[in-house]
């Protein structure tokens, strides 16, 4: 058996792509995940990080609002490191019609969402933050759920079970032999090489770049790029998910996630160019602050620390090219059946939260085509870092008094903060004063989980996410990954593209403090280490 | 529509720009690795505990409370205010029969004033001294305040009708050390302000400001102190027009800035006319107002800022007020923080980070040698005497002494 040979090639990096692999793994399948950047860098990373219960499809979209609720019960078991289980309240404004409120709770008691209708003043104590005016509130299962280390959690669990991952790796081409797809040809941008890869099977995990990919193999897949544009506040305003009792809208919900909170989002058409760099307009920034005050008014006066926007990968109802028909459930195409092209599926649609179910569906595909016959088991199977329950409970079982950076390392990586070299002045250090990242957990970090710039670095520490965006953590960390890789040049680009980086994000929001801190960030780096 | 035309936080920690000034000028820090610092205590910590309180980190329990953070910060962030509000938010340990004891000045002070020939003397020896090393932990390294046998209050109560004669009034906040321990600072603070033609009442009646309750767990009855005192204060000041003075810079701070700040308690109606004593009087002189002075008086005095002073900016008065003294030889000490912190010094545990902070003070102390050491706080006193040998006076002391009677 060849080393280039696999029983399925996944394509893309986001939460389907690594669930997709991590099932067909466990399924006993050798598995390769090809990623042109890092992970999560698409809509997998940029939404609000929403644990939905599903309340806010259960009027319009019943059939998602239930596979919502599903994997929400599900990924509170499987995945608790990832989850914060906050609640969340739907809450009704002067302006909203209190009528729809009733609709909404039948709605979400039809599909098996423990929906209540609480008291106004019931609700302002759950949240204080919440628009006093409120003149209904319902309150449902809804929480927040980190992107990033679910994404992580899922492929370093098919690492686990043997699978391979090659990150920063564009897959240029199909190889193709008469109307089967063999493998792919791929350019790994930073060695610059090139490799070929062979399995019998291909999916298509890459969210909205799913689009050219299934062209580049041949066939059509009718996708249409939103845009949704979301901003983070520097800390976190509310500690319970707020949302707009009415049909669903622009910038009507405020997610608390890890350290921050996030309020979003807008929905707007953008040509498939624009893809890949995606801005936030002024105009964006002005309605989601306008109409997140109407959440939480607070929000009008609270720190913003950065503004983004994700790509959601809508696709056209099978034979409606036209687009006008267009779904944000689950689509699973075998395109043997559909175009009579062999060994190759697309997994698209869906939403973060039903990665795991998206996943089990392309891998029941998977396994049907390959002749498996092993049940899916993602769902009862913890993740790596979620076997032992709440960071609480985690983080005193590994140390008896932990400090505060034992305890944020607990939260961000659960049972396998153990692994990370600690009670040493050395490693206890801290890199990231404002998430509290020790130079243990991004040692660790660079040595098991695929790391090589400080971007990616970010996403599975949160170096670099907290209110400095940098400004002293880049730097230290820059030094540690430079010398893991044993090169300062190359540390030295990465280090200037990290900080161009995090200024796209100050930029759209460019006012006060964090013009203030960005400001300073550009004296450090510019005036003080010349670069 | 303006978007965002301000942003603001509790305690202002979103302003923090992560200079790290505040740390560099913590004297916990240097001492003590325990503490994680003002930055991180502060501003950084507050963002993970408002994810969940279980990031609060008892460590916080080091900090003095000196507030040298917030005078070092300049972007306005009460990087202490944030400590001692997550000490009070999060911090739900009782408080040890100990820090009760050290925290109750005033209960403490009422208990022991009849006996206090006996206290003192009982508390002067060595193995009261071990005892309570052993039974509460309070260092026995530490000397005591000791006990006045008379209140200062019932002493100025006697003096009532004289005081009034005057054409000018001030009320008086004495505090609990001038009340039970010091009456001799309130006498002298009635000498001299006599002699400026202010006439001086105390409130109709007076608690302890409850700082000591503040830092050591106590905070609803810190609270329960603070409303009364508000409403003591706002009976002097609104409904009969009266300044207040103080003589000790912890109990003005605490009054004008830790009630608000830390207890929630508004005092806007009274906090401008609560002033220590050194001000009022260095306000008066400029004024015009003038005191006799000694023709023979000579001291030489070194004047130490204590950590409060620095905060409220007000240690030029008593600077200005000591150096205008014909006869003194004026040294400005470094602004270092004696280490005491209130209570803070006397628990075993943290004897010796508070004498290690203090040393600087202490080594300048020596190498100026002077006749005495000038301080407006009393805990500062209680530290560079027991730690120097050398004396420690409020200026309003040597301003009484300086002064023809």
């Amino acid at each position: 058996m060849n080393a280039n040979e696999f029983d399925v090639i996944i394509i893309g990096g986001g939460i389907t792509g690594a669930g997709t692999q991590r099932d067909c793994a466990m399924r006993g399948l050798r598995t390769l995940l090809i990623e042109r950047s890092d992970i999560a860098t698409g809509a997998t990373g940029r939404n609000h990080g929403l644990l939905h219960s599903g309340a806010r499809y259960a009027v319009n979209d019943p059939e998602s609002a239930e596979e919502c609720i599903r994997e929400n019960r599900i990924l509170r078991r499987i995945a608790a490191h990832c989850v914060d289980e906050t609640d969340g309240l739907f809450i009704t404004l002067p302006e909203d019609d209190l009528a729809y409120q009733q609709t909404f709770v039948d709605a979400c008691r039809r599909a098996d969402i423990n929906a209540e209708i609480i008291d106004p003043d019931l609700a302002r104590r759950m949240e204080p933050s919440v628009n006093p005016e409120l003149i209904g509130a319902v309150k449902v299962p809804d929480g927040s759920v980190d992107p990033f280390r679910l994404c992580a959690a899922n492929m370093l669990d098919a690492k686990l079970h043997g699978g391979q991952v090659r990150l920063h790796t564009e897959v240029t081409g199909f190889i193709r032999e008469g109307n089967t797809i063999k493998g792919v040809h791929t350019h790994n941008h930073q060695t610059g090489e090139d490799a070929d890869y062979y399995a019998p099977v291909t999916v298509n995990a890459c969210g909205i770049w799913g689009h050219h990919m299934a062209e580049m193999a041949g066939v059509k897949v009718g996708m249409f790029p939103a845009k949704g544009a979301l901003l983070i506040f520097a800390h976190r305003v509310n500690n319970v998910v707020i949302n707009r009792c009415r049909k669903p809208s622009n910038a009507d919900i405020l997610v608390p996630g890890d350290t921050v909170c996030i309020i979003g989002t807008t929905s707007t058409r953008i040509p498939f160019e624009e893809c890949d760099d995606v801005a936030v307009t002024p105009d964006e920034v002005t309605l989601l602050v306008t109409e997140g005050a109407k959440l939480a008014p607070s929000l009008s006066s609270t720190r913003i620390l950065r503004a983004y926007a994700g790509v959601r990968p809508l696709v056209s109802a099978d034979d409606d090219p036209s687009g006008r028909n267009i779904s944000r459930g689950i689509v699973c195409l075998d395109h043997e059946t559909r175009d009579g092209l062999k060994g190759f599926i697309t997994i698209t649609g869906g939403k973060l939260m039903t990665y795991r179910l998206m996943a089990e569906i392309a891998t029941d595909m998977v396994c049907r085509k390959l002749a498996v016959d092993k049940a899916c088991e993602t769902a009862v199977v913890p993740l790596p870092g979620s076997e032992e329950g709440s960071y609480e409970e985690v983080a005193k079982k590994i140390w008896e008094a932990p400090t505060m950076a034992q305890k944020a390392a607990a939260s961000r990586m659960g049972s396998r903060a153990r692994r990370i070299r600690t009670g040493n002045k050395r490693d206890d250090a801290l890199i990231c004063e404002c998430e509290e990242v020790s130079v243990g957990e991004i040692n660790a970090a660079i040595d098991r989980m695929d790391v090589s710039t400080l971007t990616d670095l970010r996403r599975r520490t949160r170096v670099g996410m907290g209110t400095c965006q940098g400004e002293f953590c880049a730097c230290r960390a820059a030094g540690l990954l430079a010398k893991a890789h044993g090169c300062i040049e190359r540390e030295r680009a990465d280090l200037e593209d990290f900080l161009q980086e995090r200024w796209k994000g100050n930029f759209p929001i460019g006012w006060g403090d964090t013009l203030r801190e960005a400001e300073y960030t550009q004296w450090v780096y510019k005036h003080v280490l010349g670069l | 529509m303006k978007l965002q035309e301000y942003t603001e936080s509790k305690h202002n920690f979103e302003e923090c720009m992560k200079c790290t000034v505040c740390t560099a000028y913590c004297p916990v820090l240097q001492v003590n690795p325990l503490y994680p610092g003002p930055k991180q205590a502060g501003p950084d910590g507050e963002r993970l505990r408002l994810k969940d309180p279980f990031f609060f980190n008892k460590a916080l329990k080091y900090c003095l409370n000196c507030k040298r953070c917030e005078v070092a910060c300049p972007s306005g962030v009460n990087v202490a205010d944030l400590i001692q509000s997550a000490r009070i938010k999060y911090d739900h340990t009782p408080p040890k029969l100990r820090d009760q004891l050290l925290a109750s000045t005033d209960f403490m002070g009422k208990l022991a004033r009849p006996f206090a020939p006996i206290v003192n003397g009982v508390t002067g020896l060595g193995v009261t001294k071990t005892a309570l090393d052993w039974t509460l932990a309070i260092d026995h390294r530490r000397s005591f305040p000791k006990y006045s046998g008379r209140s200062f209050e019932s002493w100025l109560k006697h003096r009532r009708k004289e005081q009034a004669a005057f054409p000018e009034q001030v009320a008086y906040f004495h505090g609990c050390y001038v009340n039970y321990n010091y009456p001799q600072l309130g006498k002298d603070l009635v000498k001299v302000l006599n002699a400026l033609g202010v006439g001086v009442q105390l409130l109709e009646k007076e608690k302890c400001c409850g700082i000591a309750m503040i830092t050591n767990g106590m905070s609803a009855q810190a609270t329960k102190h603070a409303v009364h005192n508000v409403e003591q204060l706002r009976q002097a000041v609104v409904d009969k027009g009266l300044k207040v003075v103080t003589t000790s810079s912890t109990c003005t701070f605490t009054l004008r800035d830790e009630y608000p700040h830390l207890l929630g308690v508004d005092n806007a109606s009274v906090r401008e006319s609560l002033l220590l004593a050194t001000r009022f009087i260095y306000e008066k002189l400029e004024k015009g107002a003038t005191l006799r002075f000694k023709p023979d008086f000579h001291k030489k005095v070194a004047y130490h800022t204590p950590c409060h002073m620095e905060k409220m900016g007000w240690g030029i008065f008593s600077e200005k007020l000591l150096s205008m003294i014909p006869g003194v030889e004026f040294t400005l000490l470094d602004s270092n923080c004696c280490g005491i912190a209130g209570t803070y010094g006397f628990k075993k545990e943290n004897y010796e980070v508070s004498q290690a902070i203090g040393e600087p003070l202490f080594a300048q102390i020596r190498s100026v040698n002077p006749d005495v050491v000038a301080c407006d706080c009393e805990t500062c006193k209680w530290q560079i005497e027991m730690s120097t040998g050398y004396t420690v006076m409020n200026p309003i002391s040597i301003l009484a002494e300086a002064i023809e009677s």
